[in-house]
């Protein structure tokens, strides 16, 4: 089963945190905006005055609900958009002044997972994933061995050949979960990753995620099921109306779980019996 | 190289999935080129035929009947010396007779040279002159009869009677070969750009097809030219396609119809017109520059990021 195959790729480093996270306090944070506001053209106001940092190796949940502006929030850090006021730094660069030459290279150090997971409709599975190597000049050897990894952890290993309308909801997510880590970005992102997903499915979806933040990867998830992240334990940053309402670890913040006893734990708090895949 | 080799790869395989759009590229691509195949050789014929027309206009200068051959031969050279004279031909009165009889029987009628009284020749002896360029007749004809001192002309010699130019003739025959080469510059400008925005448009219509999955490329991190090359690799392989497909038309054309006429009909006369392969050449060349071109400009509007 795909669960428990040892991926070469994802390999968990103990019970610890990544040392950088704890030793190296000095370096900038991965993520960090400075009063930054976002006015729509109209006068819509997504975001106003949001200041936040994240630091390297935190897993954190961005919560609230619809039309809050975390969708907006993503899309400013790829600078899909541009903040109208403020700053957003990544790794400690306003992006603002990246010239358009240098986004691709911004948007390759970090994986997006989309809400609409934008996939690549005409191209396979393995193609999709592949894509985002090729973009970034990865040799034929190098794909070859990458993606077939990327798509056992999301559980996918047996749907290479399928094109992304021959798969169900959940599985173009884990799809476009296995393009976004696929290069091993430092920092990824996922929008609504478990939208519209049962249960079971978005259990198998954290689980990932919290395997890739495992790694060492900052990982950041918008979502408004705060049921999952009330479960989950980890770092919650709430909008609302384009202001930050809370910032805050949710219940108790476990630190020293592995994958497997954390997607137990969830489950089991879910009620879900089965494995999502 | 394995970059170049990739780049063909995906514009192949963006033909092998749409189809559609492909042949549509293709079949405009073929039409245009169809056009500027024909109507080039059609070009060069008349600007050939119009250096025929011109060919005809010169500058007669007649003679006294009394005339020398010593006197004749000394202003053969003086006329030689003139600037901007191409060549000089002299017509005797027998010659000129015989001139008048050729062309009385090309047009069917009765030989009127038959019924001169005693076999008497009217007509004058004269110089044939033709100038290097249309343009350059005046200067030549003021060469010819300079002002004299009075201010009216004066021939430079005492044999010439009289110096007629077809100027009437020459400049209507100027006005009328230049307005029918513009005409038809006119025409072919008009529709090389008619083809230019049709294939444009073709090629855009096909690329906003798909410009979602631009935009995912460029979320995954593509760079623009990254995802320009396959697009432009595949306007490149229409464009030879669609080229290639109107050469074959233009060749069956010619060896069906062109050629069998070009030795019964002077006016498809081949010497002027381009050669076939060198046409060949200059369409494929055009036809795939313009749809990579095309395709690579067309994308631009979708790349803003």
């Amino acid at each position: 089963m795909a669960r428990h195959q040892t991926s070469a790729l994802l390999r968990e480093r103990g019970q610890r945190r990544p040392e950088h996270l704890t030793e190296r306090r000095a370096r900038p944070p991965i993520v960090e905006l400075r009063k930054v506001g976002k006015v729509y053209p109209g006068g819509h106001v997504a975001l106003e005055r949001v200041s936040l940092r994240v630091d390297r190796g935190e897993f954190v949940f961005l919560v609230g609900p619809t039309g809050c502006g975390k969708s907006t929030l993503i899309k400013l850090l790829i600078r899909e958009l541009e903040p109208t006021q403020g700053e957003v730094l990544i790794a400690g660069r306003d992006i603002a002044t990246l010239p358009d030459k240098r986004i691709p290279h911004l948007r390759r150090r970090i994986g997006t997972v989309f809400q609409d997971f934008k996939l690549l409709p005409s191209r396979t599975v393995y193609d999709n994933v592949a894509y985002a190597l090729q973009v970034i000049g990865a040799s034929r050897a190098e794909i070859r061995s990458k993606v077939p990894d990327a798509l056992r952890l999301v559980g996918l290993a047996d749907k290479t050949g399928n094109y992304p309308d021959q798969l169900s909801g959940g599985e173009q997510q884990r799809l476009s979960v296995a393009r976004a880590f696929v290069n091993h970005p430092p920092l990824l992102l996922a929008d609504e990753p478990t939208g519209n997903l049962d249960p079971a499915t978005s259990v198998g979806i954290m689980q990932t995620l919290y395997r890739i933040n495992k790694t060492g990867t900052t990982v950041v998830v918008v979502t408004h099921d705060r049921e999952m992240v009330d479960k989950m334990r980890r770092r919650v940053i709430a909008l609302e109306a384009g202001h930050v309402v809370r910032d805050q670890a949710a219940g108790r913040y476990t630190d020293e779980e592995s994958t497997r006893e954390f997607a137990a734990r969830l489950r089991d708090e879910m009620g879900v019996e089965d494995e999502a895949y | 190289m394995s970059r170049v080799l990739f780049f063909i790869g995906e514009g192949l395989r963006a033909l092998r999935r749409s189809a559609a759009p492909g042949v549509a590229s293709i079949v405009t691509v073929a039409v245009t080129v169809l056009l500027l195949g024909v109507l080039i050789p059609v070009l060069q014929t008349t600007g050939g035929k119009t250096d025929e027309v011109r060919d005809q206009v010169g500058l007669n200068t007649f003679l006294y009947d009394d005339a020398t051959p010593e006197e004749i031969a000394a202003l053969e050279t003086e006329i030689q010396g003139i600037a901007h004279v191409e060549s000089v031909e002299f017509i005797s009165k027998a010659r000129a007779l015989e001139i008048l009889r050729d062309r009385l029987e090309a047009e069917d009628k009765a030989d009127l040279t038959e019924q001169l009284p005693g076999a008497r020749n009217p007509l004058p002896a004269s110089f044939k002159i033709k100038p290097d360029n249309l343009d350059n007749l005046e200067s030549i004809r003021s060469a010819l009869t300079p002002p004299g001192a009075a201010g009216t002309p004066e021939p430079i010699s005492p044999i010439i009677e009289e110096v007629v130019d077809s100027r009437d003739e020459a400049s209507s025959i100027r006005t009328v070969t230049g307005a029918v080469k513009w005409f038809l510059i006119v025409i072919a400008a008009l529709l090389v750009i008619a083809s230019l925005l049709l294939v444009g448009n073709t090629i855009r219509l096909s690329i906003y097809a798909r410009r979602r999955e631009v935009e995912v490329m460029q979320l995954v991190g593509a760079t623009n030219w990254f995802i320009r090359w396959p697009f432009m690799v595949e306007g490149l392989i229409c464009g030879f396609i669609g080229g290639a497909i109107a050469v074959a038309i233009l060749f069956l054309g010619k060896e069906a119809v062109v050629d069998p006429l070009a030795d019964s009909v002077n006016l498809i006369s081949g010497e002027e017109t381009i050669a076939f392969a060198k046409l060949v050449l200059v369409l494929l060349g055009v036809a795939m520059a313009v749809s990579a071109i095309g395709s690579g400009i067309t994308l631009r509007r979708f790349l803003r990021v």
